[in-house]
């Protein structure tokens, strides 16, 4: 048991289901059965047509670099230790952006456009997260 | 219509401390700012009538308990974060306007540095910010957890796009300090600074080291808001309101995903105020842009029309947003040199430079002055202010 254990998503409703996915092993988003538009993060409507009905859509995984920071202080208990880490925000194919990160990649090689994919880590029995490797 | 028919009319600012700490509990240091604004305004406490209370910190009925407000009329809460005492402006005046007040205190106040410190209370208190519930499940478990590492994902996207450097971050920095030294209620007054020792303070989450964040210090600050009428009868010069507005990020609770990365609060806020002002960007004398954090000013000088998007490294280089430069920039120190007084110290100092009180570090005949909010994940509010 860690001193100051790492947040979690809380699994409900919504959110429960996107990570219900990764557990899985698939990153799936939302895609509105009516016009076709992906969505991320997860929503009850459609923000396009307003449509109620959507299909969570397996995504190819694949990705680019959009934008990262690297944290070299961390501001959270949990993440004392991990320093220097960078969160990026990750474009993907389908076009919806994820913030996660590219854990087999030094901070300091990090590039806008880098191309990465979706590798799932599992952190305890309920959750499984969404990191990213080069591709 | 508000244009020019609500003026602030008294302003209050207590000192800005860190150790010991102010001594005082978060309502008190804010009442004590209350009254000073008050008094300044030359009015009894218990003609205030409406009072707008930063988010979490004190409920309106507390104030107007406290001050002997008997007759509390209007008592709204904006959920803006740091946006929030200049979306107060906007709100005061219509309120005095329609005569659902007479007269408006807007209080703004903390113990940033000796109670909860913000980057302990933004990882275990998120249910402050409106996307609270995203971030948690899915900012939070891959290490995003505080305001500098949400807007270092802009700014490090902002250098791909347009070339923005440290060095333009560090000029911002250089600015704030240089007024500092000419406020003594500054904490960073008698501490000026180099790009050289900018540059080598540690860094935070990049592309922020340590001194592109703000001060956090124990103080508070306060504005009362009366309609144009009642101010022709109080003492001080008024400071009228020409503009205000507000705006929100689309979309507001989530960072990510915006169809435009770059557009904030204030991109639409600014031509609505502006155009509501009659004046234009290049009108102003100065600006006091809410600087949480040193890119948030480039930002928010490109967003509200001062340059267009991407030319705001070149914009605050070579003493471009100091005094003397093309627009002074946060004459009092703002958040990164005098202190953290929740934006609402950005509004007291327009006042100042307004009503000519500003001392060693006045604006010459300053006529036109705009003030900036800046919260949550990019909320914006701005008021044109003129004498």
């Amino acid at each position: 048991m860690q001193a100051n254990p790492k947040p979690l998503p809380l699994l409900e409703g919504l959110a429960g289901a996107y990570y219900d996915w990764c557990r899985q092993g698939e990153l799936r988003f939302q895609r509105c059965r009516q016009c076709g538009t992906f969505r991320h993060v997860p929503r009850e409507i459609c923000a396009g047509c307003g449509s109620f009905d959507w299909d969570w859509v397996k995504s190819s995984g694949r990705g680019t670099v959009y934008t990262w920071t690297v944290v070299a202080r961390a501001l959270h208990p949990g993440f004392i230790g991990d320093e220097p880490y960078a969160p990026a925000v990750i474009e993907m194919e389908e076009g919806v952006r994820v913030l996660s990160q590219v854990r087999d990649c030094p901070p300091d090689q990090l590039r806008v456009g880098m191309p990465v994919r979706v590798e799932f880590v599992a952190v305890n029995e309920q959750v499984t997260l969404p990191y990213f490797c080069r591709a | 219509m508000i244009r020019d028919k609500a003026c602030i009319v008294g302003i209050g600012e207590t000192a800005i401390c860190r150790k010991p700490g102010s001594g005082l509990s978060e309502m008190a240091l804010q009442l004590k700012a209350a009254l000073a604004a008050i008094d300044d305004a030359g009015l009894k406490a218990g003609q205030i009538d409406g009072i707008i209370p930063f988010p979490n910190l004190g409920k309106a009925e507390a104030f107007a308990a406290s001050l002997g407000c008997a007759d509390l009329r209007f008592a709204v809460m904006l959920n803006m974060g740091g946006a929030s005492p200049v979306a107060a402006l906007r709100v005061a005046a219509m309120a005095v306007v329609t005569g659902a007040a007479n007269h408006v205190l807007v209080p703004a106040g903390w113990n940033g540095f000796s109670g909860v410190r913000v980057r302990e209370t933004s990882a275990s208190d998120s249910e402050s910010i409106p996307g609270a519930a995203i971030a948690r499940d899915y900012y939070m478990p891959f290490g995003l957890n505080a305001p500098p590492q949400w807007y270092a994902l802009m700014a490090r996207r902002h250098m791909h796009e347009y070339g923005t450097r440290a060095e333009h971050l560090g000029a911002v920095a250089l600015a704030m300090r240089k007024h500092a030294q000419l406020n003594p209620n500054a904490l960073m007054h008698g501490k000026p600074l180099t790009m050289e020792a900018y540059l080598a303070s540690p860094m935070i989450t990049d592309p922020y080291r340590l001194l592109d964040c703000c001060l956090e210090t124990d103080g508070a600050a306060a504005y009362v808001v009366t309609s144009v009428e009642r101010a022709r009868d109080l003492g001080k010069t008024p400071v009228y309101i020409m503009g205000a507005a507000s705006g929100q990020p689309y979309p507001a609770d989530e960072i990510m995903n915006r169809p435009e990365f770059h557009r904030v609060g204030l991109t639409t806020a600014a031509p609505e105020a502006f155009a509501m002002a009659g004046v234009r960007p290049q009108d102003a004398d100065f600006a006091q842009i809410y600087d949480c954090f040193s890119f948030e000013v480039i930002q928010q000088i490109e967003e509200a029309g001062f340059c267009a998007r991407g030319e705001g490294g070149a914009f605050v280089e070579n003493g471009g947003i100091e005094l003397g430069g093309r627009l002074p920039v946060n004459t009092h120190g703002g958040l990164l040199s005098q202190g953290h007084l929740l934006g609402l110290g950005h509004v007291v100092e327009a006042v100042r430079q307004l009503r000519g009180e500003a001392g060693a570090r006045q604006i010459k005949d300053a006529e036109i002055g705009v003030v900036t909010g800046w919260g949550d994940f990019g909320d914006g509010s701005i008021a044109i202010l003129r004498r």
